[in-house]
């Protein structure tokens, strides 16, 4: 499993190397390594299925309890095969549309850098693991919805897809801790056999609020549905996979994964029921207003991640069965229609339902892979989306776990959502054919592979599901219960409430349908109130968040370097100073000890020099003042039995005074700008910083130190590091980390250095 | 303008200054030196040459653009912290071998190191004096 998700992460890396070799074939051959890992997946289905889980570990962070640890049950089972499936069907889908594409190597390692890590969140067993798994898509995600990065509609999706579900990563990650520690374990396998101590806990309610909001988030639930429609700039291929068959239900994922722990509580029911109804009303009415493909069939998808998640919310087992079954269900016929929409894209140059029409004569196959999905979407039999709509009634039907009300709310989104798949999935094939920027001709081979292969696998499954689907749903549903379900798919539940309601949805439904163009045109409320909705809050603190930056930017950085000194010099005197005077306190040397006369002679060089760089007529004389004051020090570095230090001091003032002087070159010729008081205060913040130094240096003499660490420096540097030099071996060997930090800064200083003088350059 | 003292004197310096600081460099880890005064000293080699016969001429003598030994030196430096990680010791572990040779000179990653913190000082440093040379 741990080689499955680093094969991805390698595949990542290897997807450029592959497409520049390989431009016209890199999609198929890409498309290899998902569809292996789909069938070794495929081949656990009967061991998970009969109850075992593999697990495998690999420690991270011992000390804090922090293990890579993954384990293959049905839930994850489930979900893996939805990634590396569609993942498979994508990669080769995404090889025609973006085929010549200069950027194609970057998508594909974006594309796999997000299936890896979509892969390693829903097999993680360690919640911080799998939070790092989850960042790691909403970092993908942001890349793959600005692939497009020319575009500043692309740029500012990608921003805002980023901005809420990493923020709500954030709140997720604390609400993770906490549950860590509240159970004591960051293993979820661990923490389901303490959720009953987790749910009795004073804390139990922060944790849930905190998670709940993380996976509100990613999973685009009212309020935060907004980002999703948004992303929609993403490249098809994307919008396909991420935003509607996988990424976005990782929230889904993560209350199924949870809801052992922190569910079945009246406050988790009465927290994640309601949103998931709103979301699943929401989603679906807007879907009906919308004209744009990708727009339609995005909000058709906030309805459903909707649905699942009011009925992981609802708990009961007929619920989280119906919830599986549903999840499969969609996964398949949006993936279809997502696919289908790029395609009829991709060959007419417009994805505008109200301006395509007629197609189906120039793109036959589409149009028919088009028509199964929809009748998957819109519940109708034999497909499997009928079978998810059946169970779906049934978990909502007034009695234990449903509710009148949710049984309205259900009814009413799933008759928009027939019209949502007629629209969606009919009306750019059907009537009277339009005239389109291009004109449509059937899709090339890998356009049409994918949308055939999810719509026909949406038609199988609805035709046998008892031996394709049933095992894994009932063991992925199990997982989620916590307990091991007996279900059973059938098409034929013979003459039950639920298909009266079916047929009273499609009738609603298609009468909808046939109105469409009327809601099109007086329905425009709707969108007045969406003005007001979410999508402005997010914009109007974006506004806020950005006059702030400005506002404080515009006082803090002047521009002007003698601002900065002032405000750094000041700063620290003044901190250190109040630290100093508080917390340690100077005692002054009584007596001067015992001075040599060439230590006094020093002394009044180093001064003189000082006193002359301040004096100097000219800047060339200051900076030679001041080598003088730095080959001084170093003098004393000498005296003191510091030859390293002396060395260095050395060379660093001689390259000064170099770099001083090379500066000085560009200088305007000297002058006194500054009025007799500006002198007298950066005089008194000079003494101030220098008498500083002084005190805190004589406070730092005054300590005892802490004689052991530079005796065990001194001991070991010839037993442990093999060197004479203590400095060196501490620079090179003991703390070499420290080094490489410093020296990084010295690296990336060096750079900037370079960059601001070119930029200067140029602009001249 | 040129002064024929200078660029004479830089001449030899240039080779004289390049072997001390690969002597501070080398002799660093048992006695005074190591890989950052020795970066300085080289770097000051080139960049007296630069001074006495232009920066064109300093950069034909390095061959090598300074962000390049810069780049270079960084890798090294975390390229020599592998081998602890290799033997299951934490990044940057030392680790020595004895040459059979010149009665048993020893060689170990915190050279490798020591010559990494040289080349980033070298190039980070002509970096800055080259690109303020030539504005």
């Amino acid at each position: 499993m741990i080689a499955a998700v680093a094969s991805g992460f390698a595949l990542a890396l290897a997807a450029p190397w592959i497409v520049r070799r390989a431009p016209a074939h890199a999609g198929w051959m890409l498309a290899l390594a998902p569809a292996a890992m789909t069938a070794y997946l495929a081949a656990q289905v009967p061991a998970v299925a009969a109850g075992s889980i593999a697990t495998a570990a690999t420690a991270w962070i011992p000390t804090l309890g922090i293990a890579l640890s993954f384990r293959l049950d049905g839930l994850s089972l489930l979900f893996g095969l939805l990634i590396t499936g569609v993942g498979a069907v994508v990669t080769v889908y995404a090889g025609g549309y973006l085929a010549g594409h200069p950027q194609l190597g970057r998508f594909f390692a974006s594309l796999f850098l997000f299936m890896a890590s979509m892969l390693g969140l829903v097999l993680a067993d360690d919640l911080i693991a799998m939070f790092v798994f989850w960042e790691l898509t909403s970092v993908s995600s942001y890349l793959l919805i600005g692939f497009d990065h020319d575009r500043a509609e692309a740029r500012s999706a990608a921003l805002q897809a980023l901005l809420v579900t990493a923020g709500g990563g954030l709140v997720l990650l604390t609400g993770l801790l906490l549950l860590g520690q509240v159970g004591g374990t960051f293993a979820v396998s661990a923490l389901i056999a303490h959720a009953e101590a987790v749910r009795g806990h004073v804390l139990y309610l922060p944790v849930l609020v905190l998670i709940l909001v993380g996976a509100f988030t990613k999973s685009a639930q009212v309020p935060f549905h907004f980002w999703l429609p948004s992303a929609m700039e993403a490249p098809t291929p994307v919008s396909a996979y991420l935003h509607s068959a996988t990424m976005v239900k990782a929230g889904v994922y993560l209350l199924a994964r949870l809801a052992p722990v922190l569910g079945g509580t009246t406050v988790w029911t009465a927290l994640v029921l309601p949103v998931g109804a709103a979301t699943m009303l929401v989603g679906a009415l807007l879907a009906l207003r919308q004209t744009d493909l990708k727009r339609i069939l995005a909000y058709s998808t906030v309805s459903a991640l909707g649905a699942l998640t009011a009925l992981i919310g609802a708990g009961t087992p007929a619920a989280v069965e119906a919830a599986m079954v549903f999840l499969l269900a969609h996964a398949l016929y949006k993936g279809a229609l997502f696919l289908v929409a790029g395609a009829v894209d991709h060959e007419t140059g417009m994805r505008d339902v109200s301006r395509v029409g007629g197609l189906r004569r120039a793109m036959p196959l589409t149009a028919a892979a088009a028509g199964l999905a929809a009748l998957s979407m819109a519940g109708l039999p034999p497909a499997l989306g009928f079978l998810a709509k059946e169970l779906l009634y049934e978990a909502v039907w007034p009695g234990p776990g449903g509710a009148a009300w949710a049984l309205g709310v259900v009814v009413v989104a799933s008759a928009a959502l027939v019209a949502v798949a007629g629209i969606a999935g009919v009306e750019p094939f059907a009537g009277p054919a339009h005239p389109t920027p291009r004109t449509p001709h059937e899709a090339p081979p890998s356009l049409l592979v994918g949308p055939a292969l999810l719509a026909g696998l949406g038609l199988a499954v609805g035709l046998a599901p008892v031996w394709t689907a049933q095992p894994l749903v009932a063991s992925a549903a199990g997982a989620t219960l916590g307990a091991p379900v007996t279900l059973a798919l059938k098409l034929w539940h013979g003459f039950t409430p639920a298909l009266g309601l079916s047929v009273l949805t499609v009738l609603a439904g298609a009468t909808l349908y046939a109105t469409r163009s009327v809601l099109r045109r007086d329905a425009a409320w709707l969108d007045r109130a969406g003005r007001l909705g979410p999508a402005a809050w997010y914009d109007w603190a974006m506004r806020a968040l950005l006059a702030a930056a400005r506002d404080q930017t515009r006082l803090l950085q002047s521009g002007y370097l003698r601002t900065y000194l002032l405000v750094v010099v000041g700063t620290t005197v003044a901190v250190t100073g109040y630290a100093l005077a508080t917390r340690v306190g100077v005692r002054l040397p009584t007596a001067l000890g015992d001075v040599r006369s060439y230590e006094w002679v020093l002394a009044a060089a180093i001064l003189l020099a000082a006193l002359g760089a301040v004096r100097a007529p000219s800047r060339l004389a200051a900076v030679a003042a001041l080598g003088a004051v730095g080959y001084g020090i170093a003098v004393v570095f000498i005296l003191y039995g510091a030859p390293d230090l002396a060395m260095t001091q050395f060379a660093v003032e001689t390259l000064t005074v170099i770099l001083f002087v090379l500066v000085l070159y560009r200088m305007p010729r000297f002058a006194r700008y500054s009025g007799t008081a500006a002198r007298v205060r950066d005089a008194l913040v000079a003494t101030a910083a220098g008498g500083l130094m002084t005190l805190l240096l004589l406070a730092a003499t005054g300590f005892s130190l802490e004689r052991r660490v530079s005796a065990y420096y001194a001991e070991s540097s010839v037993p442990l590091a093999g060197g004479r030099n203590v400095v060196n071996v501490i620079l090179v060997d003991f703390r070499a980390l420290d080094t490489l930090g410093e020296i990084t800064v010295l690296a990336i200083a060096g750079v900037g250095v370079y960059a601001l003088m070119r930029l200067r350059a140029r602009t001249r | 303008m040129p002064s024929l003292i200078l660029s004479t004197a830089a001449r030899y310096l240039l080779p004289l200054l390049l072997l001390f600081s690969v002597f501070l460099l080398l002799r660093g880890h048992d006695e005074p030196g190591g890989g950052f005064v020795g970066g300085l000293v080289g770097a000051a080699a080139f960049v007296l040459v630069g001074i006495a016969a232009g920066v064109d001429q300093a950069r034909r003598l390095l061959r090598v653009d300074p962000r390049a030994a810069l780049a270079a030196g960084l890798l090294l430096a975390v390229a020599s912290g592998l081998p602890g990680v290799a033997l299951g010791r934490p990044f940057l572990t030392g680790w020595w071998v004895t040459l059979p040779v010149a009665g048993g000179a020893k060689l170990g990653t915190p050279l490798l190191f020591d010559l990494a913190v040289y080349l980033v000082v070298l190039g980070a440093a002509l970096t800055i004096v080259f690109a303020l040379m030539e504005e």
